[in-house]
């Protein structure tokens, strides 16, 4: 009798494992083009109305940097805490507090026209993100706390701090009691690269991020300590490598990371406070740190592949008539084949003859 | 339909406003919108959540619906639906500018800034905000005289009652929500001065869960008629399940309360969206605030249950007609405020600003609002 069998494989292959990413945006595309069939679009022009339209003239590419730099800078912090085994699951609360922190120095200088507005912005939101980083940290270094659990549920203790101050301490005194923040001045905000393109140097920063994560990564000590600390937790403790500060370092920079980035929003396309200001960036970076492998270069594409597949799901929806749900279903896809590439990766099908015993 | 008298206070403050976030070049370069009569136009909405089959969006796309009906092939529609009140909004309002839209209804109030920014960059292009108070010359605003129908629906609310105790669902404390929550109030004690309303906030306008939640709350606290002013037919559906009273908002959600809901407050643009349109086609469109109620069809009730008894229902009868031909005012004197600060004598009645900016309750509202 003949049965399907999974096998582990002794030694996944290194180029398949780079390949994994690319074979799933792959097999996204053309199960893309069969449900854009199936909803009776032709094919080809959803293609070019999803994946191209967005990004076919200099407004569009500003707007793909806008929407992934957060992405990408929240991601590479995160994967430091990932390689080293530290489940900073919150950066959506850690940003929120950046965005708070970031949004009231801005409000105190409300009308200072200065240099240092901004950079004074800058720091106060990646401090502020680390301090809402630093609880988990605290709890887990010295009470054992899960950092996965206390660090989510910061998340929504952010979210309704930053609804309470733009109904109270932070609101705009002249906009009739609607929740949100006055506009801030023009040194608050980041100024466009180019002029009538939202693009701002928030994309710069997040590339720096990666250049950044490379070096902390491959070149330092520092980094072969976090990466040791994730694989082999056991033989770090016996090399001496000290846990608890590996938690604390990889807790700090994906907050202060996710912090910066939140200040990015308010201080750039937003310009303001509002009871939300992210579409939920903190959760969909966890998405692209995985999709990039862990990898500076990988979280580039991922990050710019993510920020696309939201700016196709508007085009589509304006050009097509197609519902937002195609957006959720893209991203899905994505998610579903890179999990099920990587499991063919490590594993491989064989027909294996049944045994008398059948302890199959 | 009626329009919404200009508060010119209100339009002095605003301008001042706008003419902050206008650069100067462009109010240079746009003395005046410059509209030509068309025969054909493209119309863009944007909506802040998805459509679904109920609720505010959906409200909106109904609209939308019934004007390119009324329209015919004058018109093209787009719409872009779950946009983000954030940085994602200028966007998509923009996307819709630039690939060629003549009018643009952006229907929530976060996307005021996004509007009044993209708004600046195509001066030939139309735009027109939902419950916003930013213009600009291009740039109109639109809001329902929601009140007049949470009015009467509160009178219902009132009679219906055994407990006298009433709960509200509402999302953001911002004005609009308060007025909405006044003026059940007030409607409720208008026929059972015994009423009073419970408010439980939930900070979204969409989330099932939380306003689920949120009206289990209240019928625990013993409220036997619950209301909302959030997104979804949760709590009409929550009420339904325990077989308490429920009065639905923005879509008539019988199908989800059946006898339970006593009626809807519901929004009803088709008549605005297709006049405004048709003046964009003329080229006679001008920058305005419309306040429309139930005279104007903006606001109306959908159809009572029949679990309400004639008297009732006639009563409410009534005082539709009375709201309709001006002589109800829901928030005719005298208007006390929790606190019992006068806020109109009587004889007198609220003005448009003051309820533009309404942030008290009255009294009858047993919760406290969260500020400050």
């Amino acid at each position: 009798m003949m049965s399907l069998k999974f096998e582990k494989r002794p030694e996944p292959s290194r180029a398949m494992l780079y390949a994994a990413p690319l074979i799933a945006g792959a097999l996204t595309l053309a199960f893309g083009l069969v449900i854009f069939a199936a909803l009776g679009k032709a094919p080809l022009n959803a293609f070019y109305v999803f994946f191209i339209q967005p990004v076919n003239s200099l407004y569009g590419l500003g707007e793909l940097t806008i929407k992934a730099a957060p992405l990408i800078l929240i991601a590479a912090g995160l994967t430091v805490g990932f390689r080293a085994g530290v489940w900073n699951i919150g950066a959506e609360g850690q940003l929120v507090l950046g965005g708070i922190c970031g949004g009231t120095v801005a409000l105190v200088f409300h009308g200072v026209d200065a240099w240092w507005v901004l950079p004074l912005m800058l720091l106060a939101g990646t401090l502020g993100g680390m301090a809402w980083a630093a609880i988990p940290a605290l709890l887990r270094t010295r009470f054992n706390t899960s950092e996965i659990l206390v660090s989510l549920m910061l998340v929504y203790v952010a979210e309704l701090l930053l609804v309470y101050l733009v109904n109270g301490p932070l609101q705009n005194p002249e906009g009739f009691g609607f929740p949100e923040s006055r506009l801030f001045s023009e040194s608050a905000t980041w100024s466009p690269l180019i002029e009538g393109i939202r693009m701002n140097p928030s994309f710069l920063i997040a590339l720096g991020a990666l250049v950044g994560l490379y070096f902390l990564l491959s070149r330092l000590y520092l980094g072969f300590q976090i990466r040791t600390a994730g694989l082999a937790p056991d033989a770090a403790h016996y090399a001496g490598i000290n846990a608890s500060r590996m938690t604390w370092l990889s807790l700090l920079i994906g907050g202060g990371a996710a912090g910066l980035a939140g200040v990015n929003e308010v201080a750039g396309p937003i310009g303001q406070l509002l009871p939300d200001i992210s579409p939920e960036y903190g959760f969909a970076a966890i998405i692209v740190a995985y999709l990039g492998r862990l990898h500076p270069v990988g979280i580039l594409f991922a990050g710019l592949l993510m920020a696309l597949i939201y700016l196709g799901g508007e085009s589509a929806q304006i050009a097509l008539q197609v519902p937002d749900s195609v957006t959720g279903v893209f991203q899905g896809m994505l998610l579903f084949f890179i999990l099920a590439v990587d499991f063919f990766v490590n594993f491989r099908l064989r027909m294996a003859r049944r045994s008398q015993e059948g302890t199959n | 339909m009626r329009h919404g008298r200009l508060k010119r206070a209100l339009l002095a403050l605003t301008t001042g406003l706008t003419a902050a976030a206008f650069s100067t070049a462009t109010l240079a370069a746009s003395d005046g919108i410059d509209l030509k009569p068309k025969d054909h136009i493209k119309v863009g909405f944007v909506y802040v959540s998805p459509i679904g089959d109920a609720g505010w969006s959906y409200q909106h796309d109904q609209g939308r619906k019934a004007m390119e009906e009324r329209l015919g092939d004058k018109v093209t529609t787009q719409f872009v639906e779950n946009v983000p009140e954030g940085a994602d909004a200028e966007r998509v309002i923009r996307q819709l500018a630039s690939g060629g839209a003549d009018l643009i209804f952006t229907t929530s109030f976060g996307y005021m800034n996004p509007t009044i920014k993209v708004a600046k960059r195509f001066p030939n292009t139309v735009f027109e905000h939902a419950t916003g108070y930013k213009r600009a010359k291009n740039v109109g605003t639109y809001m329902p005289r929601l009140y007049e129908g949470r009015y009467l629906a509160g009178m219902i609310a009132g009679e219906m009652t055994e407990t006298n105790k009433l709960g509200f669902v509402a999302a953001f404390p911002i004005p609009e929500v308060v007025r909405a929550i006044n003026a059940f109030t007030r409607g409720a004690r208008s026929v059972n001065p015994d009423a009073t309303v419970n408010v439980i906030w939930i900070n979204a306008w969409y989330d099932p869960a939380k306003a689920r939640q949120a009206a289990e709350t209240l019928m625990d606290q013993g409220a036997d008629v619950v209301t909302h002013h959030t997104d979804s037919h949760a709590v009409v559906q929550a009420a339904a399940e325990r077989d308490k009273y429920a009065i639905a908002y923005h879509s008539d959600m019988s199908k989800y309360g059946g006898d339970s809901q006593l009626t809807a407050v519901v929004h009803q643009w088709g008549d605005f969206y297709t006049k405004r349109a048709r003046e964009v086609l003329n080229g006679t469109w001008t920058s305005r605030d419309v306040w429309g109620g139930i005279a104007s069809g903006m606001v109306d009730l959908a159809e009572l249950s029949s679990d309400v008894p004639d008297d009732v229902r006639q009563e409410v009868m009534k005082a539709r007609e009375a709201i309709v031909n001006g002589e109800l005012q829901p928030f005719g004197g005298p208007v006390v405020a929790k606190d019992g600060s006068v806020k109109a004598k009587e004889g007198e009645t609220l003005s448009d600003e003051a309820l533009l900016k309404m942030d008290y309750y009255v009294e009858g509202v047993a919760s406290k609002l969260p500020k400050k």
